[in-house]
């Protein structure tokens, strides 16, 4: 059986415009895949897809060879949590924001789960509206954690931040996929997916131009080139 | 001539303040002049046909079907006006028709239930008619700020979504908010009503020559009848329209800008 997505012919409309456009690809449930693409290429709609916040018009998205369509969405999206371009701070201190995942989440939980994204206790009390981008990027990472996924999918997450918090970030990604949490990351950054990547899905113009092991340097590539390797 | 009795005479008086409007916007340059005709004439025409119109219904004798027929009517025409001023909100014209049905049929039987007033036509229209507007405007409000509540903050409606909430959850905090302002101008109006203005069905029994003490009763029970009156719009419109805006599998559906 195999374990992750599988989009198959996947096609999504909006007003008339076509964001995909048969898209085959197989996703594992397992290390980093990293979604690159440039702006527009509909990275982010494939990625929305993965927990239902999009559906396709035609297509479908499988999940361990069962059709996401037919479970219940609710499940799902604890199956495979989300992380957003900008973190959503909502009222209230951390723990509040932590417990809008989890609302019997005893402080203990709440300062684990702080820690597991390298957050001090110190935090737990501060208004989330106090908190750095980079901070808050992590809080929401942390809040996402709380429902104990088993693919974190991260779009663009770290696009809003400085280069420390970014750093930050991607450490805590990839030390999240090696104790077992998969990965699938988003972004329109050749240099990061390098950096991050177990294998790469290139996406331009709603198509899926090249998906491969990451084993080869992405660092200086265009996506027009990692596209035309991927038609060797 | 009785002191509500004002005759034509005392209705043409009466413009004399429309004139005053008038110039006052061409003075000023408001160029409102034509609105306020068009607004005053219309008002005119409309209360007339409407005056004729009730005479028939009101007649004694008449069945009070007949005034049932004609809250039916006023519900209808609700419905339609929600609808025409608030574009945006998806399904606005069931949605309003099914929260003015319900304060026609909440109002209507705890006023003629409880024996607050007589079962007669000559009640149950004004009554009515005051129920469905005053809540057609909370309707409007109401049904306005949900969709623009949940359009605004469509990124942490998502991220409740993520994290595995309904769209019932997902959405409470906002929806909320929205009810709370489409509540808050009716409690004010609440509050400060006797201190600051004296409200129109006080008036009109005091104008009409009633005892100014069994008038501020009625008012008094009238206002309670409209605050659970728009209490009940307010709740149809938050649960329903709430509901629409989100697909069975709980996504938020795509929300329009309101037109300028």
């Amino acid at each position: 059986m195999f374990h992750g997505f599988a989009f198959e012919d996947v096609t999504f409309e909006t007003n008339g415009v076509s964001v995909l456009r048969s898209v085959n690809v197989r996703i594992p449930a397992q290390g980093i895949t990293v979604i690159a693409g440039p702006s527009g290429s509909g990275k982010s709609t494939l990625l929305r897809m993965g927990n239902r916040l999009e559906v396709p018009t035609s297509g479908r998205v499988l999940l361990d060879e069962v059709d996401t369509a037919t479970v219940d969405p609710l499940a799902l999206r604890r199956r495979c949590g989300m992380v957003f371009q900008h973190p959503v701070r909502f009222g209230g201190t951390t723990a509040d924001n932590l417990r809008v995942a989890m609302p019997s989440a005893s402080d203990d939980a709440c300062r684990a789960v702080l820690g597991r994204v390298g957050l001090g206790d110190e935090l737990l009390n501060r208004r989330a509206d106090d908190l750095s981008g980079g901070e808050a990027q992590r809080m929401c990472i942390a809040r996402t954690l709380l429902t104990e996924p088993e693919i974190l999918l991260c779009d663009e997450a770290t696009s809003a931040l400085d280069v420390d918090a970014r750093s930050a970030i991607e450490e805590l990604v990839v030390s999240l996929a090696e104790a077992g949490t998969a990965v699938v990351w988003v972004t329109h950054n050749l240099q990061q997916a390098e950096r991050l990547a177990d294998r790469v899905v290139v996406m331009i113009d709603g198509e899926v131009a090249a998906s491969e092991v990451a084993e080869r340097c992405l660092a200086d590539a265009t996506f027009e080139d990692v596209s035309r390797r991927g038609d060797d | 001539m009785g002191t509500t009795d004002i005759g034509w005479v005392g209705l043409a008086a009466s413009t004399v303040l429309l004139v005053v409007g008038v110039g006052v916007s061409f003075w000023r340059g408001l160029g409102l002049e034509r609105s306020i005709v068009w607004a005053s004439l219309r008002a005119g025409v409309q209360l007339l046909a409407v005056g004729v119109a009730l005479s028939l219904v009101l007649e004694p004798g008449r069945p009070a079907a007949l005034a049932l027929a004609w809250v039916v009517a006023m519900v209808l025409f609700a419905a339609i006006t929600v609808r025409n001023r608030a574009p945006e909100v998806p399904h606005a014209f069931s949605i309003a028709l099914g929260a003015q049905a319900a304060v026609a049929t909440v109002s209507l039987t705890v006023i003629f239930g409880l024996g607050i007033f007589p079962f007669e036509a000559r009640a149950i229209v004004p009554l009515a008619g005051m129920m469905i507007g005053n809540s057609m405007t909370s309707t409007i409000v109401a049904a306005r700020r949900v969709v623009g509540e949940l359009r605004e903050k469509r990124s942490e409606v998502e991220a409740r979504l993520a994290l595995g909430h309904n769209w019932s959850m997902a959405s409470r905090p906002y929806v909320r908010e929205a009810l709370r302002t489409a509540m808050i101008p009716q409690i004010e109006s609440t509050k400060s009503v006797g201190l600051v203005f004296l409200p129109g069905a006080m008036t009109g029994l005091i104008l009409a020559g009633v005892d100014p003490k069994t008038a501020v009763l009625v008012q008094l029970a009238i206002m309670y009848l409209v605050l659970g009156s728009v209490a009940t719009s307010v709740t149809v419109v938050g649960i329903a329209l709430t509901r629409k805006l989100f697909t069975s599998d709980h996504r938020l559906v795509a929300l329009d800008r309101p037109r300028q």
